[in-house]
């Protein structure tokens, strides 16, 4: 499956509770019922998903207006 | 949406209507657009419009009668457009450009003609252009004999004459000359029946004995025709419509008719019905055209009138077609100049939209971004309103779930929180146990000028007997506007509830919007408008003035548009106030400041356009009496006095007075109600200690109102995230980054810990959620 939210630059994030750098990370996105899978940065132990301003004004706005649109 | 009630509405708009020019042309020729053409210089596009109605444009521009001039408005302001001569301009310079080619049958039906006039001679063009095989048989030694025996060279060229039949020619049509038909084989019209699949008589008004063994004659001789459909009575010959004898000859006339044969024929070609969906010989138009709009301006004179118009006096003639539209409402109206589009096409668009079952709703927030004005209606000749129509589309869209959540959840999640416990509240005014009347200031003004809220009510227990109670709520607009009729059904109930049980008091209010949408959904609750209750009681005595540096324009709430008392009392009370005050256009045109109907919160960019159409419109400082209109203005830029800074001024410079802005409104309304609470009716209230202290600079501020995010839930975020540590740090800049969820939307905040509160540098948010799979 691809990503369509492309790959941010998140090396220089750590989870502050686990200490470790964030990783590519498969997660899942859902809005209005629609479910699918992208890759986001994440931390690996805790799996906290970073979503930055670039993809949330950005690609995943799109995905959402077009769902809104449907 | 009701079918019917959108085929109403659009019929209401008349912009597709023809301009007078083309309706009153036998061929409708678009001259408007031929017009705009060679006002831009392209004589070669002009060229195609022309060509693409006119069979022989070199002849027509020559000898045309234009009855168009006879009824150019352009006559009102300065004389009509003399399109005739433009015509002749038009031929003189681009008629080489003209490109036609002919439809391709594979097994053309063949058409005889009898008579190369011009109704002949058009026929058989339109009939090639169809792909028909089409010969034409005339009795003379030359097509449009008649031309040249009516006409001097000089007004029409034989060369004129020449190039037409020559480009006739070109497409296919075969045109034998001296060929009389009425005799014997094979020049009978009985031969030509049975040897064509149809056959047109173009051969003249004349008497027609010798085809009354074919065709039925009428009482002066003359081929019997049928007016509408041009048959006769055998069912494959056509007649043009000059057989009668009864209208005078004109060459337009002569080709309209031609024209109306050939369709005939064609359709008897195809077995279609030869009357089905069919025009008229004219029409009329009820195209509105604002003709005072324009300042008188002259016809453009030749400089050598024989040679006619040269390339620069042909546009500078062409430059004074107005065009004829409407656009009325276009004009005035942000949202319509932003889609690019009118009434008529917008209801067509949004009914489409409405229909669509599977697929994308591309309109949808086209729909949302009406401002519900009613300044389309005021200025409309036919009073089409576009806010009924998107309204109506509103509740469609929410009523099947297609209503885009976005457009609305922040108003909608503002109009919650100001009916919430928080907020709302009702009260007799303090030691009366019932209320002559009910002051609701309405959400707007209460989060814009709390002080003055509470200056004027205690203004009016002092002025109206019989106790004047208080509610702070919301009438529900956010919920009309955006279509959710049961949400507003609430609010309104819950008005209803209060006013009973406060015996049925008179409501004033001090928002246009309460006021018109009590008076629409609570029609029998008697409600006023706070200013003219003022009017009526008084001003406060010994009032301060403040100190007007100059006049103040003034700026009606669309919502007040047609409340003429609302209106007179707002400026009889600015002028007793020492107010010198302007108007804008008038009250009855005064424009939305975005906020209506919610488009700043469906679409900002058509809500910021509203706005700034309407503040550069006059250098001096607006009055309004809509908090939202005075907040609006002066969130972008525009120095604006609310009514009540007159009434109640509270600080030096109130024009100045920056846009409170979201987060500052819920905050105003909260301590709105703990002031009053503990001030007037002496309960204890206790204000609320906020989770963390943020610094936030004004730039950080802007971005988070236009983002529609709230100072409150920042910081429930920040504290969240310091409580639970769930967290991200950026080794290089040592910021933070949290987010959470509130409502249906993830707020991030990129932050970091500083000497007095925590120092708030990025917000951000988005609907869609995202988890990492266990």
């Amino acid at each position: 499956m691809s990503t369509p939210f492309g790959d941010p630059d998140a090396s220089d994030l750590v989870c502050a509770r686990c200490d470790r750098p964030l990783e590519m990370l498969k997660v899942e996105a859902s809005y209005l019922g629609q479910t699918f899978p992208v890759e986001l940065p994440a931390c690996p132990s805790c799996g906290f998903v970073y979503v930055s301003e670039e993809i949330a004004a950005g690609r995943m706005l799109k995905v959402e207006q077009a769902l809104e649109d449907k | 949406m009701d079918g019917d009630k959108v085929k109403a509405w659009e019929a209401l708009c008349i912009e597709e209507q023809p301009p007078a020019c083309a309706a009153a042309c036998p061929l409708r020729v678009d001259a408007r657009a031929m017009a705009e053409k060679m006002a831009a210089g392209d004589f070669v596009a002009a060229m195609a419009v022309y060509a693409r109605t006119v069979p022989f444009p070199a002849i027509l521009a020559h000898i045309c009668e234009h009855p168009c001039e006879a009824v150019c408005r352009r006559a009102e302001a300065g004389g009509a457009v003399r399109i005739g001569a433009l015509e002749r301009a038009l031929v003189e310079e681009a008629y080489p450009s003209i490109r036609r080619a002919a439809q391709r049958a594979r097994k053309p039906k063949t058409v005889a003609v009898v008579g190369a006039g011009l109704a002949g001679l058009t026929a058989a063009f339109d009939l090639v252009m169809k792909g028909h095989a089409v010969t034409v048989f005339e009795a003379d030694a030359q097509p449009l004999d008649r031309l040249n025996r009516d006409y001097r060279p000089a007004a029409l060229p034989p060369s004129a004459i020449a190039a037409d039949v020559g480009a006739l020619m070109k497409l296919g049509v075969d045109i034998r000359c001296r060929q009389r038909i009425g005799g014997d084989a094979p020049l009978s019209l009985d031969a030509l029946i049975a040897g064509h699949d149809a056959v047109l008589m173009a051969s003249g008004p004349g008497p027609a004995a010798a085809f009354a063994g074919t065709l039925r004659l009428n009482a002066t001789g003359r081929i019997e025709v049928d007016r509408e459909t041009l048959t006769t009575s055998h069912p494959k010959v056509f007649a043009s419509g000059l057989h009668d004898g009864k209208a005078a000859w004109s060459a337009i006339g002569s080709m309209a008719g031609g024209r109306r044969a050939a369709g005939s024929i064609d359709r008897f070609l195809q077995g279609a019905s030869l009357t089905a969906s069919r025009g008229g010989e004219t029409t009329g138009t009820c195209l509105y055209v604002n003709v005072e709009s324009h300042a008188a301006m002259p016809p453009v004179e030749a400089a050598d009138p024989a040679a006619g118009y040269g390339h620069a006096e042909a546009m500078a003639e062409a430059a004074r077609c107005f065009p004829c539209h409407c656009l009325e409402c276009v004009k005035a109206c942000a949202y319509l100049a932003h889609y690019k589009t009118y009434p008529k096409r917008a209801v067509r668009e949004i009914y489409n939209n409405d229909s669509i079952i599977m697929g994308n709703r591309k309109s949808n927030r086209m729909i949302d971004s009406c401002a519900l004005c009613g300044l389309c209606e005021t200025l409309c000749p036919n009073d089409l309103a576009m806010g009924e129509v998107c309204l109506e589309a509103r509740r469609s869209m929410v009523e099947r779930g297609h209503m885009p959540a976005s457009h609305h959840d922040f108003a909608l999640r503002d109009m919650a929180f100001s009916r919430s416990d928080e907020v709302a509240f009702a009260r007799h005014q303090p030691g009366h146990d019932r209320s002559a009347a009910l002051f609701f200031p309405g959400c707007q003004l209460a989060a814009s000028a709390p002080g003055q809220v509470a200056a004027v009510y205690r203004h009016l227990t002092e002025r109206i007997g019989g106790g004047v109670g208080f509610m702070l709520d919301c009438c529900g607009a956010p919920a009309h506007w955006s279509g959710r009729t049961a949400l507003h059904g609430e609010a309104v109930d819950r008005i209803r509830a209060v006013w009973e049980e406060f015996g049925r008091p008179r409501l004033v209010t001090a928002c246009s919007t309460c006021l018109k949408l009590f008076g629409e959904f609570l029609p029998d609750v008697p409600t006023g408008s706070l200013w003219t209750e003022l009017e009526r009681i008084g001003l406060p005595d010994g009032a301060n003035r403040l100190p007007l540096k100059g006049p103040l324009a003034i700026h009606d709430p669309c919502t007040a548009r047609h409340a003429a008392e609302v209106q007179a009392a707002v400026r009889s009370i600015a002028a007793a106030l020492g107010a010198e005050v302007r108007e804008l256009g008038g009250a009855e045109k005064t424009t939305c400041c975005g906020y209506g109907g919610l488009v700043s919160f469906a679409h900002p960019e058509v809500g910021n356009a509203f706005v700034d159409r309407r503040i550069t419109e006059s250098d001096d400082d607006y009055l309004a009496y809509c908090a939202m209109c005075r907040d609006n203005f002066a969130r972008r830029g525009k120095r604006a006095l609310h009514l009540m800074d007159l009434i109640f001024p509270d600080a030096d410079d109130p024009a100045a007075r920056p846009d409170p802005g979201f987060s500052g409104r819920r905050d105003n309304r909260l301590r709105l109600r703990r002031r009053l609470l503990r001030e007037l009716w002496g309960e204890s209230m206790s204000d609320p200690v906020p989770p963390v202290s943020l610094i936030i600079a004004d730039a950080v501020r802007a971005d988070i109102e236009r983002k529609l995010l709230l100072i409150d839930d920042i910081a429930e975020v920040i504290a969240e995230a310091e409580r639970t540590g769930r967290k991200l740090k950026d080794r290089t800049t040592g910021r933070l980054t949290a987010s959470g969820r509130i409502g249906t939307v993830t707020t991030w905040v990129e932050y970091e810990a500083g000497m007095d509160g925590f120092v708030v540098h990025r917000v951000y948010g988005h609907r869609m959620q995202v988890e990492a799979k266990p």
